[in-house]
């Protein structure tokens, strides 16, 4: 009897949640749903007042899709963002593979203030330097080209993943280490052979984060590059797709889809890393 | 060659030669570790440290994009401060961060309560949570920008057919305080993933039997959320929201697609402002002065998470 009672609080307890989620859910994926409904429909449909905007009721077209790649530029902005992310993370994980193992391990004076320079330029937000960052950009002759972002990018890639990796870091044990280098081995070598391949999930992490950061960065794209064949394709789709006050909107969100896919694909296999990622950057610091 | 030599340096026949001195030098501990951190420290110098000195520099002159001019001393600062649109701008920016943040935290904490629970698919739930967040900011604010259409607005269609709204509806990117709530609404949606999946860990971390105790004491569901949860995650939560505050107040991506700062400037923050002045108008000097205005938020969110941090 009581365990009746109890299980018919229980069943009620979930439904209680799962009422409660629904709408989270909804309000989260909404926005993609739509955004993904829209790029498939007829100009027709999208602009009359008469649909129903949930779905598609006169057929299915590409022709939006067609549009992006025979009329613009979106498979060179796609190329200059793979490039650029790619470029950009592989630097910064060296770069920052090497400071946080520094900082994680290693005695030597200044090492705690260090830390909190890195720390501290972890939290400087883009908007801030963006203005004579785009001076040291032109000064460098880098404007309008796609290195004055593979140069830049790092600024925010470096102190994120070195203050990621110094936790994974930490959680090596010293005696591995202590044993390699009792047995000869380098310390360039106890790092890259003992100590990196512990913490590897730190890598991937750092390796996705920075890709994805790279790949969404929006206000140095947008403020170092202005020639279109040169653009990202989240600036490129946000930029060059808007003419004047007729809104290609069908085509608009054929390219916000399209620019997404790489970071969705990348996300739906590596979930859990960014969870993990997401905890370890903002909490264990 | 080099066979010999090291066949000589292993039966201690020969004084060390250069190379194994310097050898020796690197596997110092504090040499070594200077080294590893010398790029980094590089790379924040040239492109952190030195732009913002630069950024204090060009706030200090009359510089012009392409033409460098004479240091004016606060004459910048002086300028913008009695400006209407640097006011309006300082209001926004506060309501805007203000009423995200509260938005952020209270559904944050609440989201991350409904996903502690013992629910099924749990991995597809968090996983849907935390798309917006994965998802560029720029291209999902396009679809919100759509969303918020003066005439196909699918939030008024909707609105309308279940009556809470009468037809038309809000021109919401047209009118000044709805286009502040739909930034604010964007951001809210953009920023409720982080807090909702770090508050999740946070809660995950809490120890069962403190529940139990509680429970054995009668307290009710919301009592032991006020009592135990919350005060348990109150580390957590502030870091998330020292986080959020520079974030938000920094804001430019939304802003910048949804409504470039209009309508008459109801929703610029600072960011796009010194965007709109600094690159568009050209006046670097003016634009870096409003960026500047980011710093005092900065500087206090550092003190407070080293202070925090020094605590921990």
């Amino acid at each position: 009897m009581a365990s009746a009672t109890r299980a018919r609080t229980r069943r009620w307890q979930a439904a209680l949640t799962y009422a409660n989620l629904t709408p989270f859910i909804f309000f989260a994926l909404f926005p993609f749903y739509f955004m993904f409904v829209t790029s498939f429909k007829r100009n027709a449909e999208l602009y009359s007042l008469k649909s129903i905007p949930f779905w598609i009721q006169s057929g299915v077209i590409t022709d939006h899709y067609a549009f992006l790649f025979q009329r613009t530029e979106f498979l060179t902005w796609m190329k200059n963002s793979l490039i650029i992310s790619v470029i950009a993370t592989a630097v910064s994980l060296i770069i920052a593979i090497l400071a946080g193992y520094s900082l994680a391990r290693l005695r030597y004076r200044g090492v705690g203030s260090f830390g909190t320079a890195v720390f501290i330029s972890y939290l400087v937000p883009p908007t801030l330097l963006f203005l004579p960052l785009s001076q040291v950009v032109s000064w460098l002759g880098l404007s309008d080209s796609i290195w004055s972002l593979v140069l830049t990018y790092p600024t925010f890639l470096v102190p994120f993943s070195t203050w990621l990796l110094m936790g994974y870091f930490r959680t090596v044990p010293r005696e591995v280490e202590e044993c390699a280098l009792v047995d000869g081995a380098t310390r360039m070598q106890t790092l890259f052979k003992i100590v990196l391949p512990m913490a590897v999930p730190g890598v991937v992490c750092a390796a996705l984060f920075g890709f994805t950061l790279c790949w969404n960065e929006f206000i140095y794209a947008l403020t170092f590059v202005s020639q279109s064949g040169n653009k990202t394709a989240v600036v490129g789709v946000t930029a060059d797709l808007i003419r004047g006050d007729i809104y290609y909107w069908g085509s608009l969100m054929a390219g916000a889809v399209l620019a997404s896919i790489p970071i969705v694909v990348i996300y739906v296999w590596f979930l859990d890393y960014y969870v993990s990622g997401l905890t370890a950057g903002a909490v264990k610091g | 060659m080099a066979v010999t030599s090291r066949a000589l340096a292993a039966a201690g026949l020969q004084a060390p030669g250069r190379r194994e001195r310097l050898r020796r030098w690197w596997e110092q501990e504090h040499v070594f570790g200077y080294g590893l951190i010398v790029p980094a420290l590089v790379l924040l110098t040239c492109l952190v440290a030195y732009p913002f000195g630069m950024a204090i520099y060009f706030s200090l002159s009359d510089y012009w994009v392409g033409s460098p001019g004479p240091f004016v001393g606060l004459a910048n600062f002086r300028e913008i401060l009695g400006n209407d649109v640097f006011r309006q701008t300082v209001q926004n920016s506060f309501v805007f961060t203000l009423i995200a943040l509260t938005l952020k935290t209270v559904l944050g904490v609440w989201l991350a309560v409904l996903l502690a629970r013992d629910v099924r698919f749990k991995r597809l739930l968090r996983g849907a949570v935390l798309l917006p967040w994965v998802i560029p900011t720029a291209l999902s604010t396009l679809g919100w920008w759509w969303m918020f259409d003066s005439l196909y607005s699918v939030v008024n269609w909707t609105a309308i057919r279940l009556g809470i709204m009468s037809a038309p509806g809000p021109n919401w990117l047209g009118q000044s305080s709805w286009a502040m709530a739909a930034v604010i609404v964007v951001n809210t949606w953009r920023g409720l993933p982080f807090f909702a999946i770090t508050v999740l860990a946070g809660l995950m971390s809490i120890p069962r039997e403190f529940y139990e105790a509680a429970e054995v004491d009668g307290a009710s569901n919301r009592q032991r959320f006020w009592h135990v949860t919350l005060p348990l995650l109150k580390p957590v939560l502030a870091v998330v929201i020292l986080f959020s505050t520079i974030f938000t107040f920094s804001d430019f991506n939304i802003v910048y697609v949804l409504t470039r700062g209009g309508p008459v400037n109801s929703t610029h923050l600072f960011a796009t402002l010194a965007y709109q002045i600094g690159l568009q108008g050209g006046n670097l000097g003016q634009g870096a002065a409003i960026s500047l205005f980011l710093f005092p938020m900065l500087a206090m969110v550092v003190f407070l998470q080293l202070r925090y941090i020094r605590k921990e």
